[in-house]
């Protein structure tokens, strides 16, 4: 493809910035409820984050470090969302009605908890996957 | 949810279950776990043979979209339960058959059982739902069930013609069909089949009333391979045999038959209802069997006369509607078409299904089904031959045989057709029996020629591509020996059946002609006297035996020789022409230029706009109420402003790629600037990633050409380009105008009030992304998922050369 350039700068910083990254982006999919963030800009921010490690490293090693099939996981995504509905019927409610409650954990203190949150990590993981797979099929592909 | 509606969706359970059985249980034939569902299920239905016919009916309900009409109630009268003994009945002795013809080595047994139990399912919820709707997805899922279960060696290029032709037909018929289930719901503002038979007046003076009719009966002729779209049929016979004999005979192509019986109680009574449906059933009897003498595929013998035994059964029906017409009085004049059909669609079950066995036995043995190559195998396969004489004397009509009752009983019921006196019927209505006793002779022939060409004769092997044929083992020999059983059981006793089954399926074809606890008259005996139907059998006899005696004679026509049917040619030319044109369409406008189809697109939109304004007198922009323009707003649009015009100056990709990004990022500030962080956020990362993407790609992209275009061409790109931005601006400030004019509530208010009470989040934007639009947002990620695929399989099975698309 191209001459081995040095980028031992910007696989110093990317290993550092990936950590940022990836903690916001977890905060961002858990603190959507309330504040701004939620399952599809989490997504999307988890994906460029595993983006700049492709970047900075090459394909192949970083291949070998996740071993994810993500059209798998876009499966999963699909089905965390369709379940936390059907879930629902299960309890004669109507198809994706969700539910809250306070709970008091250790630690954290007192926490939401609610059925969105699943429904949310669904949407979260059919984002990030359909991100990686999209932009991982066009970089694979060398014709 | 009660158990009826379990035994509709057990099949489904259980085809799940199928591949884990098949992938961990490979040393046991899969079937024999399959066997159990269809016994148990029809020991659990028989069950309810002393409620139906005591004329109880059940009816459970559960509601599905209750706010649409649609609820899955399930309904068991005599009919529904007729249906779903067969299906149960004949799917467990099918089931049994295919664990001895299909090899448990060679086969992909996981798919056929997942596809039979699918169907049987889809079945069973045909003929018990209530809710038309119901009866909708359920009719397309046996259409689906029966192409997948046709291209079942999908590596045969036959079997694929076969699955898409049926797929095709059957669903165009329900697609119709769900257009005349509209109709109907749009005429009496219910899904419900009760409700509708109760307002069938309603119906009936309705201005829709003739085309629901049509559109309903094209779904229910095509799914029942009435003439002109029998011709699905005989290709559907590349489906291993116990499909053909569970699907293409027993089951699936008499729920067209299913619904017209169903349905007689809404359109009962009319001309049209009673014309159309003799007429098409005549004609396609008629067409059928003529066809069947033509064959020289065992298979293609069996399917045309299935073909032409349900044109048969439908006549009757059409026949049998005329009750509605007078309602009262006598109504055993009308009310034996309807026994005739009942009882001949019991009759075909037992019969065709036998034979279809014995003709995949010998197909199994001597691995041809060419009667041409087959001829002297009585000797050879003698318990094949006995149940293959049971099951073609039935067909012929010849006593003892319960054929034999049934079409003595369909000659009274075309006969009792000149008696009516309404519907013009005394002019030409003498047409009907003759027609139905023309096709009656070459129904005996065919089962003539069938049982001569292949048993009778000299036995050659030579012939043939196995070396020696022995009788099929035990196991296959069972299903086919219980059907030849009830073919004689039903020919020696057919009061068996009489007021188990028969009277309470009459019944609940007939609503509403008897009063509360009475009961229809059925009376089926062998002797009637010398009367016209015995003359009629005679006839049909003597001329068949003539017809065959001087065979040899016509063998060589051409009528003989060619088997193809008419209507298959306009089928394939009219096929080979959908193709044509679509392509030809396509080619002139899919120019693989982008710049092309933005042309398209943004000419449609002007013109749908402007159009728009022009109607509605737009733009009315009187007042705009504009808050003040802070200076920093203008400096961040100009900026915004000056990165897009100069986009067309570029002739680098990176500086272009970099000016894109510019106006992408500062929409992401004008969104902060409207303090929309939840936007803001994603826009951002949206413009990150596809940098990213951008990087990926960046090495693969083609050098920039310069693209010489004529300046009269750049001139109407550039008159469109402006249009298309006018149009949007006028659009937006018409819009912003006209909401401040007429003052809507805003939608906002409720999401504010609501969202921390109902869904327990201060995050607007998300609490509408999963809770309350949760269903959107679950399409939505069901889209992207999709597309994403989509993505994957165009570039990594991309299409290498030029191949046409």
């Amino acid at each position: 493809m191209m001459q081995k350039p040095n980028n031992m700068m910007l696989q110093t910083l990317a290993r550092l910035i990936i950590l940022i990254i990836l903690s916001f982006s977890i905060y961002l999919l858990l603190a959507g409820h309330n504040s701004p963030g939620g399952g599809f800009v989490g997504g999307l921010m988890t994906a460029s984050a595993i983006l700049i490690l492709y970047l900075s490293f090459d394909l192949k090693s970083i291949q070998k470090a996740i071993k994810f099939d993500y059209i798998k996981i876009i499966g999963m995504g699909l089905l965390f969302a369709s379940l936390t509905g059907v879930v629902s019927m299960l309890f004669g409610f109507p198809f994706l009605k969700h539910f809250f409650d306070y709970f008091t954990l250790p630690i954290l203190g007192e926490v939401e908890l609610t059925t969105a949150m699943v429904f949310d990590l669904g949407v979260y993981f059919v984002v990030l996957a359909s991100a990686l797979t999209i932009i991982l099929t066009i970089a694979e592909d060398d014709k | 949810m009660t158990l009826l509606h379990w035994a509709v969706l057990l099949p489904f359970i259980a085809a799940i279950l199928i591949p884990f059985l098949y992938k961990y249980l490979k040393r046991i034939h899969t079937g024999w776990f399959v066997l159990v569902l269809p016994l148990v299920l029809f020991v659990y239905f028989l069950s309810f043979i002393p409620k139906t016919s005591s004329g109880e009916v059940i009816l459970n309900n559960l509601n599905w979209v209750p706010s649409l009409g649609i609820n899955f109630n399930v309904y068991l009268d005599g009919l529904s339960l007729l249906f779903a003994l067969l299906i149960t009945g004949i799917g467990s002795l099918v089931v049994l058959y295919s664990i001895y013809y299909l090899s448990k080595h060679k086969e992909k047994l996981n798919n056929f059982y997942v596809y039979l139990l699918m169907f049987m399912g889809a079945m069973l919820g045909v003929v018990l739902s209530d809710n038309l709707i119901v009866i909708y997805v359920f009719w397309e899922l046996t259409s689906i069930a029966s192409s997948l279960l046709i291209s079942y060696w999908y590596t045969r290029e036959k079997s694929v013609y076969g699955a898409l032709k049926s797929m095709y037909i059957t669903v165009f018929g329900g697609l119709s069909m769900l257009g005349g289930f509209s109709l109907l719901y749009v005429i009496a503002g219910t899904f419900s089949i009760r409700e509708l038979i109760a307002n069938a007046d309603l119906v009936m003076a309705s201005s829709l009333f003739i085309p629901a009719m049509i559109l309903v009966l094209l779904g229910a002729f095509t799914k029942s391979a009435q003439f002109p779209f029998h011709i699905w049929l005989p290709d559907a016979m590349e489906a291993p045999t116990p499909v053909s004999a569970y699907l293409h005979s027993a089951t699936m192509v008499k729920a067209g038959i299913y619904l017209v019986a169903r349905l007689t109680g809404v359109f009962g009574g009319s001309p049209e209802w009673f014309w159309i449906i003799t007429i098409a059933g005549l004609v396609t009897l008629t067409w059928g069997s003529i066809s069947a003498v033509r064959q020289k595929d065992l298979k293609g013998i069996l399917a045309y006369s299935t073909v032409s035994q349900l044109g048969l059964i439908m006549s009757l029906l059409g026949a049998g509607s005329a009750a509605f017409y007078f309602q009262d009085g006598d109504n055993a004049l009308y009310m034996t078409a309807i026994l005739a059909a009942v009882f001949h669609l019991i009759n075909h079950a037992t019969f065709k299904g036998s034979l279809f066995m014995a003709a995949g036995i010998i197909d199994h043995e001597t691995g041809t089904r060419d009667i041409r190559k087959l001829g002297g195998l009585m000797t050879v396969l003698p318990v094949t031959a006995t149940i293959s004489l049971i099951g073609l004397a039935s067909m012929a009509g010849l006593p003892p045989f319960n054929g034999f009752l049934s079409k003595e009983l369909f000659f009274t019921g075309m006969l009792n057709v000149t008696e009516y006196g309404i519907f013009n019927l005394e002019t030409f209505g003498f047409i009907i029996p003759v027609i139905a006793w023309i096709a009656s002779v070459f129904t005996f022939l065919y089962c003539i020629l069938m049982f001569s060409k292949t048993f009778m004769g000299k036995f050659d092997i030579s012939k043939l591509k196995v070396k020696h044929v022995h009788e099929a083992p035990v196991g296959m020999l069972i299903s086919p020996v219980i059907l030849a059983a009830l073919v004689i059981l039903f020919g020696l006793f057919p009061n068996l059946l009489a007021y188990s089954l028969i009277e309470p399926a009459m019944a609940a074809i007939a609503p509403g002609i008897l009063s509360p606890g009475e009961f229809f008259d059925v009376h089926i005996s062998h002797w009637h006297g010398f009367s016209p139907e015995l003359w009629m059998t005679f006839g049909v006899v003597i001329l068949g035996i003539l017809l065959f005696m001087t065979f040899k004679k016509w063998e060589n026509t051409a009528f003989y020789r060619g088997e193809q049917d008419l209507f298959n040619y306009a089928y394939d030319y009219g096929f080979d022409g959908f193709i044509k044109g679509s392509q030809w369409l396509t080619r002139i406008q899919m120019t693989g230029r982008l710049r092309d189809y933005f042309i398209y697109m943004n000419t449609f939109i002007i013109l749908i706009m402007a159009y728009t304004m022009y109607r509605y007198s737009l733009p009315a922009i009187q007042s705009l109420d504009l808050s003040p323009i802070p200076v920093y707003f203008w400096l961040v649009i100009l900026v915004f402003v000056c990165s897009i015009v100069i986009i067309p100056f570029i002739n680098n990709r990176v500086a272009l790629i970099i000016t894109t990004g510019v106006s992408g990022f500062i929409v992401a500030l004008l969104f902060v600037l409207f303090r929309a962080p939840d936007l803001a956020l994603t826009q951002l990362l949206i413009e990150s990633v596809s940098v990213i993407l951008f990087m990926l790609v960046f090495y693969h992209l083609p050098k920039l050409k310069k693209v010489k275009t004529p300046p009269k061409m750049k001139a109407v790109k550039l008159i469109i380009s402006v249009g298309f931005g006018l149009m949007i601006t006028l659009g937006s400030l018409s819009v912003f105008s006209m909401g401040q004019e007429v003052n809507f509530d805003s939608i906002s208010e409720y999401y504010v009030e609501n969202s921390k009470e109902e869904a327990g989040g201060y995050n607007i934007v998300n609490v509408i992304l999963v809770d309350f639009r949760g269903l959107d947002t679950m399409l939505e990620i069901l889209v992207v998922s999709m597309a994403v695929l989509t993505v994957v399989s165009l570039i990594r099975l991309r299409f290498k050369g030029s191949e046409d698309i």
